[in-house]
């Protein structure tokens, strides 16, 4: 457990200097991973050119949702999003490789392949939010500072947890990492919005069953002082890093009962 | 021309194995789906016919669209990113020996994997969304073999300048990054972010001259009847690209060809 951090590093500086030996390569992934990442903010814009508000969220506070969740999203995937690729491992049985090496599973799984573009993500999601710290009039407390920085690793931290959950169930279906996503990239592309516009049975369902209002939505609502919807408390942003905390005990439940039921491939 | 049948139907086949990929695909589609129509209703409720499209044409965009990722390549073109990869590994000597057209070859492999995706695909997730929404279908029978023929295109002018982009590895020696730039420019000049008829003034005007227009945003206005000029312009714009799009990817091959040196062993 002790050592963890460290082996973790030591595997992912393998990976970085495995992509810096073809640079110009590098280079262009790293670009146009922020850019990726940066069309979906130009929608915004473009959607903001018609209109001035987006179900009661102006510009600069859409800004501040879209930053929040796009780095949570952004450093989970960097951190663990390669785990998504142990069901490949499991079809061909080199996940075999990863029990019999002095690390943990977990750690090989989240660090196979680790994507330093990935990095573009978190990049263009900060420059979108000093963009919006500059548009957007907050009327500055302690708690509000704390919480927005708290937000974005608690986000990450929820993020990263749906991914081994993503992962671990992939020891019963293999093949199904398309599903993961939906929960993953679609809580990203859920989130940048204010969730009342998809309905009351969405705001529920993200917060009682996947709990992707607490990422960024309900953290954000508590630094903008706007209300709470379902008639739930303004202050239970502050809950997120206990969902955190939940989220993390679920899916480490998940991943060992996924790595318990491995039995590598015949012949 | 009957090897390049074979290949394709093999394509096909291989594709079609996929069954737990294709089922968990088309859930993620659906999902996708309702997160774009609440964001496309609310849109379109402040700003109603935004760019010509009505409530129904918006929501209707939203599905086909979730359709057709796939099967137009836009993500998971499994197949031109393994040309790619063959550039990379030098794997590609043994396709340059074949008495075969390179080209064709990997058109051939792709349409098959396009052809299994827009079977399979392709029409659950607007299924999903006709259970939920009052979406809009072609208005008479005479249309359908237009709706087909714009969507062949636009798999083809997307095959076209995947193809490009995976060659490039020969120059670059990686087409990984050139591949992730041309991400870039699918999902945001093929409509994936919000339909082009959204785009305001030159931004508009640019998108839909590029080719990635021609792949998804104008079969999907030719479902909706939506094409500013008309369903026969249309056609003849993604034509248009398709033929030098294949020219410039029939050049590249010939130079690529004439550069590429075999490592002997």
């Amino acid at each position: 457990m002790i050592r963890a951090p460290a082996q973790y590093w030591l595997l992912i500086v393998m990976w970085i200097r495995s992509v810096l030996a073809y640079p110009a390569s590098f280079v262009l992934m790293l670009v146009s991973s922020t850019l990726v990442n940066l069309t979906d903010f130009v929608a915004v814009l473009i959607m903001f050119s018609h209109i001035t508000a987006f179900g009661g969220f102006s510009l600069g506070e859409m800004a501040l949702l879209y930053a929040t969740s796009s780095t949570a999203l952004g450093m989970a995937d960097l951190l663990t999003g390669s785990i998504e690729r142990v069901g490949e491992r499991i079809r061909t049985g080199a996940f075999d490789a990863y029990l019999i090496r002095p690390v943990p599973a977990f750690l090989q799984a989240a660090a196979d392949g680790f994507a330093l573009r990935r990095l573009g993500r978190p990049l263009q999601a900060g420059t979108v939010l000093v963009f919006a710290l500059s548009k957007v009039d907050i009327d500055w407390t302690v708690a509000r500072g704390i919480m927005l920085a708290v937000s974005l690793v608690t986000g990450t931290v929820i993020f990263a947890a749906l991914f081994v959950l993503g992962a671990s169930f992939q020891f019963v279906a293999i093949d199904s990492a398309e599903l993961a996503n939906s929960v993953t990239y679609g809580g990203q592309a859920l989130t940048q919005f204010p969730l009342t516009v998809f309905g009351k049975e969405i705001v529920r369902a993200v917060t009682f069953v996947v709990p992707l209002a607490f990422v960024n939505y309900y953290p954000v609502l508590y630094v903008l002082g706007k209300p709470a919807p379902l008639g739930l408390p303004s202050w239970i942003g502050l809950l997120s890093p206990l969902v955190a905390a939940v989220m993390v005990a679920l899916s480490s439940l998940a991943w060992r009962a996924g790595l318990r039921r491995y039995r590598s491939t015949g012949s | 021309m009957g090897v390049y049948w074979a290949i394709a139907v093999r394509s096909f086949r291989r594709f079609s194995t996929y069954r737990i990929a294709t089922v968990s695909g088309i859930f993620t589609n659906s999902v996708f789906g309702f997160i774009l129509c609440g964001v496309y209703l609310t849109l379109w409720h402040e700003r109603p016919g935004l760019g010509g499209y009505d409530v129904s044409d918006a929501l209707t965009f939203v599905w086909l669209q979730q359709g057709l990722l796939m099967p137009v390549g836009i993500f998971g073109a499994s197949t031109t990113s393994e040309l790619g990869e063959r550039v990379r590994s030098g794997a590609i000597a043994v396709d340059l020996y074949r008495p075969t057209q390179l080209l064709l070859w990997w058109l051939s492999v792709d349409l098959g994997r396009a052809t299994f995706q827009l079977l399979a695909r392709g029409g659950a997730p607007l299924l999903v969304g006709a259970l939920v929404f009052d979406l809009k279908f072609p208005s008479s029978v005479a249309l359908w073999p237009l709706v087909v023929l714009g969507l062949l295109l636009g798999i083809m002018v997307s095959f076209a300048i995947r193809y490009l982009v995976a060659l490039s590895g020969f120059w670059i020696t990686d087409s990984r990054g050139m591949e992730q730039l041309a991400l870039v420019l699918s999902l945001f000049f093929a409509g994936t972010i919000l339909p082009l008829v959204a785009f305001p003034g030159w931004l508009g005007v640019i998108a839909r001259a590029t080719p990635w227009a021609a792949t998804m945003q104008v079969p999907i206005d030719i479902w909706l009847g939506r094409n500013p000029g008309g369903t026969g312009a249309a056609l003849l714009f993604q034509f248009g690209w398709l033929l030098v799009l294949l020219l410039a990817g029939q050049l590249a091959t010939t130079l690529a060809t004439r550069k590429v040196v075999i490592q002997g062993g």
